[in-house]
């Protein structure tokens, strides 16, 4: 297997370079867009103990995102704040799932945000993220591996805080468990959009940059259904579509328009 | 730093006073000890503590709301990082001082909730700042550098409070404030050097916020406004100067600043009285003022309503959680 020690030498081929940006996007786009419906909640979690902690998280995982444009940046796609606030919805990498609006309500006017969602969403994603970077340490790209090795460190602390809620919020039974089983289905049926490769899938395998997304699937599902239990009868889906496609909603376009307002008044300014 | 406001969300309870026990509570904090939790104080102590802590504790968590507005908006990955960084300080803020004032509460059988009720019933204030629009990202810049500026200020005043709590709790927090305003001064810096329209909204920014930024320690004495508790707070040794000395710190350290940046602030008859030693400055309208606090100010309805949902809105979930509690 060829081991790639940084990126000029992965620069210098050309199917390896694609595949490796390919699930580099994945890695950042995902943390942006969740980094973003993180930043909406500021002020309006149940209470302030978790404001504190959430908006933690929040700034962490837009850390990890920026670790990985920083990563794709050095690839030569171009500098980290163009990748994170030019490209458009359709070029964008991150999961469907991830993109869906907080609730009702805008956040600033009348943000009736669904706590569930939150919890299952957050609770759902950072098992996932676990899954992926601990493949990723073994990745055939060494920057990539060190990089899922340093995002390993802050991750136990995010994925012991939503298992928590998700393990509370269940164990009180009644309206609570309710509202978290019903978004648990849901998620259910949008998710394996978040757990795939994508349409390159076959050439980060080839490639030794992560092992295969059926890995990823499995280990994710026993980790999820020892907390939860089993979910759901049916098939994981991606009802709202693959977003490692390029497929998106419109809550994405929203959710970019936004994380570029102030930068879209002058591209070329220094802020 | 929060000593102007009449009303706050405490009734007389009754406790009786002991002349003994006074004396030998003022010849401590005059000696400069310190008072915990459960020392024996003065009613008139506890509530004029309640009172200033209450308020800086929901004024750092009501004042994360109007920079939150620009978090997701800021320009770069790394202005993204810094303000996300500094609302989560500012709502730890406001935890650590809210749990101070839980304990001053107990006396009274009141809890973080009753402050949560005061606060959206209006009987507990947040600071003037807060109530105010933002317009553009060189808002969140200024809110940095001359809000958190100003809280410095007044927070420095107050770290050798005689009430232990809240010392040690303001020692914690302007050792963050600093970074605060350097994140600030650092939004600023780019747009001053930055292109013509990144220097006018810049201007714009500095014009709205200058009467808002005068306002902030308070009135000049209790005539203005007819309410003052400056005298108070001295008297108990929770601060040193009053609200006209720290406003003069604050024209001191930041006009220097301001103008060097070739910024300009909206006041013609502004100069420094070499004889007095002290800035002359056009009064901020002190009845604006007044109905700022109660809530009429730009935003006061807007900011408080994103409060009362999270508040309406959870309400399932902190019903869950005392129930999962109840079991375990
Ligand atoms: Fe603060
Ligand atoms: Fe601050």
């Amino acid at each position: 297997m060829t081991h790639f020690e940084n990126a000029e030498q992965a620069k210098r081929d050309p199917l390896y370079k694609e595949a490796l940006t390919e699930l580099l996007y994945q890695f950042a786009d995902d943390d942006f867009i969740l980094a973003f419906r993180g930043s909406e909640w500021l002020g309006l979690a149940p209470h302030i103990e978790e404001d504190v902690a959430f908006s933690s998280i929040t700034q962490n995982t837009m850390g990890h995102a920026t670790f990985f444009y920083q990563l794709l940046e050095e690839l030569g796609e171009g500098d980290a704040d163009v990748l994170a606030h030019e490209r458009g919805p359709e070029s964008r990498k991150s999961a469907v799932y991830l993109e869906k609006e907080n609730g009702d309500g805008h956040y600033l006017d009348e943000p009736f945000y669904d706590w569930a969602l939150t919890v299952v969403r957050h609770y759902f994603y950072e098992e996932f993220k676990q899954v992926k970077l601990e493949l990723a340490t073994r990745s055939s790209y060494q920057p990539l591996a060190d990089a899922a090795q340093k995002v390993l460190m802050e991750q136990p602390y995010h994925l012991a805080h939503w298992k928590m809620w998700v393990k509370q919020l269940l164990a009180a039974g009644g309206e609570a468990e309710e509202r978290l089983r019903a978004r648990m289905v849901e998620a259910w049926g949008e998710f394996k959009d978040v757990l795939e490769l994508g349409p390159k899938a076959k050439q980060m395998a080839d490639a030794h940059l992560i092992a295969g997304e059926d890995v990823i699937e499995t280990q994710w599902v026993e980790r999820v259904e020892t907390t939860v239990g089993k979910i759901s009868k049916q098939q994981l889906g991606k009802k709202q579509g693959s977003g490692r496609s390029g497929e998106h909603t419109g809550e994405l376009t929203i959710a970019l328009k936004t994380l570029s307002e102030v930068y879209d008044t002058d591209r070329t300014a220094i802020w | 730093m929060y000593n102007f406001v009449e009303q706050g969300g405490v009734n007389d309870s009754g406790i009786e006073e002991d002349p003994e026990k006074y004396q030998k509570f003022m010849e401590r904090i005059e000696a400069g000890k310190l008072i915990e939790a459960d020392d024996w104080m003065p009613e008139e102590y506890r509530k004029t503590l309640i009172k200033l802590i209450s308020m800086h504790g929901i004024s750092e968590v009501m004042g994360a709301l109007p920079e939150k507005e620009w978090t997701p908006k800021a320009p770069t990955l790394k202005r993204k990082l810094g303000i996300m960084a500094k609302v989560q300080d500012e709502m730890g803020h406001g935890q650590l001082l809210l749990r101070v004032t839980e304990d001053l509460l107990k006396p009274y059988g009141k809890t973080r909730e009753n402050l949560m009720e005061d606060l959206l019933n209006g009987d507990l204030k947040f600071h003037n700042v807060f109530h105010m629009k933002t317009k553009t990202w060189a808002d969140a810049g200024l809110i940095g550098w001359l809000v958190d500026g100003a809280a410095i200020i007044s927070q420095t005043n107050m770290l050798d409070a005689s009430y232990g709590p809240y010392q040690r709790a303001l020692h914690r927090i302007c050792a963050e404030e600093v970074f605060h305003a350097q994140h600030g001064e650092a939004i600023i810096m780019a747009l001053a050097e930055g292109t013509e329209e990144q220097r006018e909204i810049l201007q714009d920014s500095v014009n709205r916020w200058w009467p808002s930024l005068l306002m902030f320690f308070g009135p000049g004495s209790a005539s203005t406004t007819g309410s003052s508790k400056q005298e108070i707070t001295m008297k108990y040794r929770i601060r040193k100067s009053s609200n006209e000395e720290l406003r003069q710190a604050f024209l001191d350290k930041y006009l220097p600043r301001v103008f060097s940046l070739n910024l300009t602030v909206p006041d013609d008859t502004l100069h420094y009285d070499e004889q007095e030693k002290k800035w002359i400055y056009q009064q901020p309208d002190w009845n604006e003022f007044k109905q700022i606090i109660s809530n009429k100010g730009p935003m006061s309805k807007e900011r408080l309503r994103l409060r009362q949902i999270a508040y309406e809105n959870n309400r399932w979930v902190i019903e869950a959680l005392s129930k999962e509690h109840s079991f375990s």
